[in-house]
């Protein structure tokens, strides 16, 4: 029995620099794995913290709506009355805080309209989009559009 | 507009390939390592005496190619510290996080475990008999044990069995994984079929049984030292077993997709004829494999010359090595040329000197072969020393 042992013995070194390798492995990853990792999910869970801290850009339409009561009803009544209104103004957070501070520069009408509605195959065939080069002849798009309701009798 | 390169339509993101040609080579390296292995173990599991002088050799040559598997994923990554974290914060339902400790398991507790089982005899013998840092070198490797006594040596070697038992599905695993994760992907049905694993693995063996058959009879030229047939001869029947096998299921997956034709079918058919004709239809299924297979099919039927089967030996396996590489590139590139809405298709522009281009590419298929070298300089596969020969 004893020399069973004494001739299988050189095996337990490279177990123990297994061992070795797996405690070290271990300890590193104590050590470099942020606090709080995996509390919620696959993530660190005080980063919420930092998101939080960040400033707000988007207001969310419902603040829109509630002082802009005209360009509300007008959008509400058209194609248009799903598209919220910071994807065409653009984030308004601090305008929505305090109105008069902030005064919202007015969106450029040559681009926004064409970055939804220019002609693309990929686009679903139902989504009304025009080749903008030829549909308009240079005039601007709220020449004959209004934005917040596009329909034309 | 025209897109250079571009047919038809593309989604803006498939125009350019993000999958270079360093992930074309990490499945192609890998296969060698699992390859090699599995004909290692054909000794000593499945008793195989016949392949024993390519025992070790196939031993190293799997450790040569496991270190330089990772290496085209890192310098793809672009970020190649950040793998680590694979390891410290691993994902369960990441197939590639769980991989990691795949390939580490198998490069420590197999790979390396057996190799040093089988060597302690060796080393043990070199760490007396030489010097300087070399001496120092095998000092370290015997881990400070030198009892290479005829009942060490026993119990060294029903470890080492046991080791290679467990070392099979290990091997399996570790290139089955790779298959998997083209196969998982579920949007590209070039890639999508349940199939890739078991293709990945018997193309694995395919490769791997080919490159040590090229190695062992390179080394036994440069060492001036004669060729043992019968070890050759065997190897090359087993190779012709598992190529069957590989040839079979890769033709169930075609006839398969053939006849299932569905709406993916006329689109990868079109790529087949035309931006894959060359590297599929010409290397990877004629020089490939058709003509390998009916070379080795012809030694088995009819019985050569000695040199002649070597030469033959030699032809073959070399062409098993290309035409595997075609299949990884096949499927690497090829899943990446046809558009998802199956109207367009786009081409691989490779770069040269680019960090996922083609220098890189060579200098990482020409690393394996310099740990390679160091490792039989080191570690010698062929002469057994007087301790091996005692028992
Ligand atoms: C607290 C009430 C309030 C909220 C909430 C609010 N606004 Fe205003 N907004 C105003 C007032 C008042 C003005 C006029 C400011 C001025 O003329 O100096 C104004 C002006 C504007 C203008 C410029 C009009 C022009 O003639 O140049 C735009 C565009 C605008 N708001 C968009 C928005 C959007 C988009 C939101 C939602 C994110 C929003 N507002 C939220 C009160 C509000
Ligand atoms: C489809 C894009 C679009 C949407 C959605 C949109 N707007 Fe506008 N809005 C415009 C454009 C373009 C102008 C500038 C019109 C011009 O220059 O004549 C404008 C102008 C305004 C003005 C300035 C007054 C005016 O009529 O010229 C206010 C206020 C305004 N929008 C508020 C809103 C609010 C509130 C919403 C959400 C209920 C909203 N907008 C949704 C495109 C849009
Ligand atoms: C953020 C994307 C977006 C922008 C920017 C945008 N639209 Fe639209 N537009 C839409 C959507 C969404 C619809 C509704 C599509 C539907 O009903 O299927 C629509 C519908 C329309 C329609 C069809 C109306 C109808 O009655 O059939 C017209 C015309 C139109 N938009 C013009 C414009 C003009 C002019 C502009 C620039 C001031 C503009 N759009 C900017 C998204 C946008
Ligand atoms: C000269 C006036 C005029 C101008 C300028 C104009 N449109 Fe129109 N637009 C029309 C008319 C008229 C229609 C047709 C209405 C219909 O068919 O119901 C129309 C229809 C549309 C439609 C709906 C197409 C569909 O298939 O339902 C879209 C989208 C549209 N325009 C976008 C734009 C955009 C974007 C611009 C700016 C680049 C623009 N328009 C400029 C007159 C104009």
């Amino acid at each position: 029995m004893r020399s069973t042992f004494r001739d299988a013995a050189h095996l337990l070194r490279p177990a123990a620099l297994l061992l070795i390798g797996l405690a070290v492995f271990l300890v590193v990853r104590a050590a470099v794995i942020p606090k709080g990792f995996g509390k919620y999910g696959h993530y660190r869970a005080p980063f919420l913290e930092t998101a939080r801290s960040k400033p707000i850009h988007y207001a969310g339409q419902d603040a829109c709506v509630a002082c802009h009561d005209e360009e509300a009803k007008m959008r509400a009544a058209g194609k248009h009355a799903k598209v919220a209104c910071e994807a065409c103004h653009g984030p308004q957070a601090q305008h929505a805080d305090d109105p008069t501070s902030l005064k919202p520069k007015l969106p450029d009408v040559a681009t926004l309209c064409a970055r939804c509605h220019e002609k693309d195959p990929a686009k679903p065939r139902t989504f009304p989009q025009v080749v903008t080069a030829e549909h308009n002849a240079g005039a601007a798009c709220n020449d004959c559009h209004k934005p917040h309701n596009p329909h034309l009798d | 507009m025209m897109i250079p390169g571009v047919d038809g339509f593309m989604y803006p993101n498939e125009v350019e390939l993000q999958w270079s040609i360093l992930i074309v080579l990490y499945p192609y390296i890998t296969g060698l390592v699992a390859g090699a292995f599995i004909l290692a173990s054909l000794e000593r599991v499945f008793k195989v005496e016949a392949v024993r002088p390519t025992y070790r050799l196939a031993l190293l040559t799997a450790l040569a190619f496991l270190l330089v598997a990772p290496l085209p994923l890192q310098l793809h990554l672009g970020h190649p510290e950040r793998s680590f974290e694979m390891y410290l914060t691993p994902h369960t339902s990441s197939a590639m996080a769980m991989f990691g400790f795949v390939y580490l398991w198998y490069l420590t507790v197999v790979l390396l475990l057996e190799i040093w089982l089988d060597y302690r005899a060796d080393i043990v013998h070199m760490s007396k008999t030489t010097t300087g840092v070399t001496r120092l070198v095998y000092k370290v490797l015997t881990l400070g044990s030198d009892n290479v006594s005829e009942a060490a040596r026993r119990v060294d070697d029903k470890v080492g069995y046991v080791i290679t038992v467990i070392g099979i599905p290990s091997a399996f695993m570790l290139h089955g994984y790779v298959g998997f994760i083209f196969g998982s992907v579920k949007a590209n049905p070039w890639w999508s079929t349940p199939l890739m694993p078991v293709v990945f693995l018997f193309s694995a063996m395919v490769s791997g049984i080919a490159a040590v058959l090229v190695l062992y009879m390179a080394a036994m030229k440069v060492k001036r030292l004669p060729i043992d047939m019968r070890c050759v001869d065997t190897i090359a029947k087993y190779l012709f077993y598992t190529f069957v096998i590989d040839f079979t299921l890769e033709m169930l997956d075609l006839i398969h997709r053939t006849y299932e034709a569905d709406e993916s079918f006329r689109s990868l058919d079109f790529m087949v004829h035309t931006r894959l004709w060359a590297s599929h239809v010409l290397l990877q299924i004629g020089a490939g494999t058709v003509v390998p297979l009916l070379l080795l099919a012809a030694t088995q039927l009819r019985r050569f010359a000695p040199g002649a089967r070597k030469a033959i030996y030699s032809i073959t396996s070399c062409l098993i090595l290309v035409g595997i590489f075609a299949m990884r590139w096949n499927v690497v590139i090829g899943g990446q040329l046809f558009s998802k809405s199956f109207l367009g298709y786009t081409s691989y522009k490779m770069g040269l000197v680019t960090r996922e281009g083609l220098l890189p590419a060579v200098a990482l298929m020409l690393l394996p072969f310099a740990i390679f070298f160091v490792l039989i300089k080191l570690l010698p596969p062929w002469q057994h020393s007087e301790a091996n020969a005692a028992d």
